[in-house]
This record gives structure tokens, sequence and C-alpha cells, in this order.
């Protein structure tokens, strides 16, 4: 429980880091879309978003599945573990200490 | 009166909890809300410099969601989004993993208080919109890297939850 979080996820962080990479990665938020479309009004051409998308891809953040003749990106939630794992704990926490709570009040009350 | 089967789309995108508390709904939701700071984990979950002694939810839509500390300054959590005792709180969570209020973090905390059959509250919690997180990246990342951050974080749940059960 201690221990430090998979070195793939200091990856995917370090890889969001990046500002032009976020906005690649933050395209994908509404739902997976082709390249061409990702690269739509960004600053940076074509196979940079290409290059952004594969470091994202090594990151465990975007997944790519090809659909005809292109290749489709989306989000890959897995990325988000460490901080799903992180939540689950202190939610955990959270309620049954809210739990407790409720009973204690319940001995003084009714 | 029966627990909604509507239930958010499958999605790894958020988190999902159940508890059942000894009381009916009302009094439950009451706890949640005007006891916030009695309860809730202020030694372990907090965000600001000095130790919080209360927490505080704001009984209306638009109500702040914030903590108090010993000093008297008050620290943002986020903020009342759905205000329906005694059914239903939704909150909006602005607090980043490195226990930081960031206005633009903005994921939605769902909390259902459903009647049992003996008289008790099946309380459903949802955090969603998980993806935002992404948009507070560098932070997070600094949150990954500190001893205080994350990896310091998950050190002390694990303290607190052995010292809470003795």
């Amino acid at each position: 429980m201690s221990a430090r979080p998979a070195a793939a996820s200091d990856r995917a962080f370090a890889a969001l880091a990046d500002p032009t990479r976020r906005r690649v990665f933050e395209r994908l938020r509404a739902g997976p879309l082709p390249v061409a479309r990702i690269a739509e009004g960004m600053p940076v051409s074509r196979p940079a978003v290409s290059q952004h998308l594969k470091v994202l891809k090594e990151a465990g953040l975007v997944t790519e599945r090809p659909e005809g003749t292109r290749n489709v990106y989306s989000i890959d939630p897995k990325g988000l573990a460490p901080l799903r794992r992180w939540l689950n704990e202190m939610w955990d926490e959270a309620l049954d200490a809210f739990a407790r709570a409720v009973e204690e009040e319940g001995d003084g009350e009714e | 009166m029966k627990a909604a089967a509507t239930s958010a789309p499958a999605s790894t995108l958020l988190v999902r909890k159940q508890i059942t508390v000894k009381a009916p709904p009302a009094r439950a939701f009451r706890i949640f809300t005007e006891k916030h700071g009695s309860w809730w984990p202020l030694a372990t979950h907090h965000t600001g410099a000095v130790d919080a002694v209360d927490a505080v939810i704001e009984p209306r839509v638009g109500g702040r969601w914030y903590e108090k500390g010993v000093d008297g300054s008050e620290c943002e959590w986020g903020r009342v989004q759905a205000w329906e005792p005694p059914s239903r709180l939704v909150l909006v969570w602005q607090t980043g993993a490195d226990w930081k209020f960031d206005p633009n973090l903005h994921t939605e905390v769902e909390i259902r208080f459903d009647p049992t059959t003996e008289g008790h509250t099946l309380l459903t919690l949802e955090h969603r919109h998980l993806e935002a997180f992404g948009e507070a990246a560098p932070a997070m990342q600094a949150a990954f890297e500190s001893e205080q951050g994350w990896s310091g974080l998950l050190a002390i749940f694990a303290a607190a939850a052995g010292a809470e059960t003795a």
C-alpha cells in the first residue's frame, strides 16, 4: 500500500506534462477520433500529432484501433488506475467513518 | 419509494461505492451534511496548510464545500451542485491528488440515500468525470513525485486505517 505507484503511472503523467500532448489527449475526452480530426486546428503538423499519440499510447493513456483505412484513437481508462486507487481508498475511509458516526449518533437518539 | 434503476453507463472513469448505514435516509443525509466535519477523516483528508478542525457543506445549491483550519482559515474543496434532502446530494470535487484546490478541476460526487427494507439507508457514492484529473496533470505529476504527494498519501492511508481500528 505504501509502495510507489507503478512506473507506468509516472510515465502517464510525464506524458501529460507536455502542453501540446495534453491538448491532443483532451481532444479525445468526448470520444474516439481519427488522427485527421484530432489534428484539426492544432498548431502542429499532423505527423507531429501522430508522434504525440504514439507517446500517449506508449504511456498507456490512449489505445488505437484500425477502422477502415484509418486509425481511431480513444482514451484508455486503464491509464487512470492509480487515480482510481487513490479515490477508492479515500472514499472507503471516509464512508467507513461516516457509517461509524451514524451508528454512534444512533445510540444517543431514538 | 423505489430506488432508481437508472445507473450511469459502465465506465472506469468513475469510482462507485456502496455502504449501508444504520439510520433512515433523512437522518443519514443530515449527519452527512450538517455534521460533515464530525465524521470526515480530517487528519488525513484535508487541503489546508494548517490542521483542519471542521468541514462544511453549505445546505443549498451553489453552497460552498470547505474546511476550516485551526487558525480560522478556510480552504475550498468544491461546491454543492444538487441539494435534494433526504435522497440525493451532488458535490463538485475540485481537489487534486496533491490535496490542493484547483478551480479548473471539475469532478462530480453524487451521493444517493436510498431506504432499505430494514429502515436503514443504502448510500451509493459515485465520483465521476475522473478524466478531468488529466487536465491537472502537471500538478498530479508533482504529487506522484513528492513525499507528501501520492506515494506519501498511500502510506498515510495505510497508517491511518490501522490506527483507526485500534
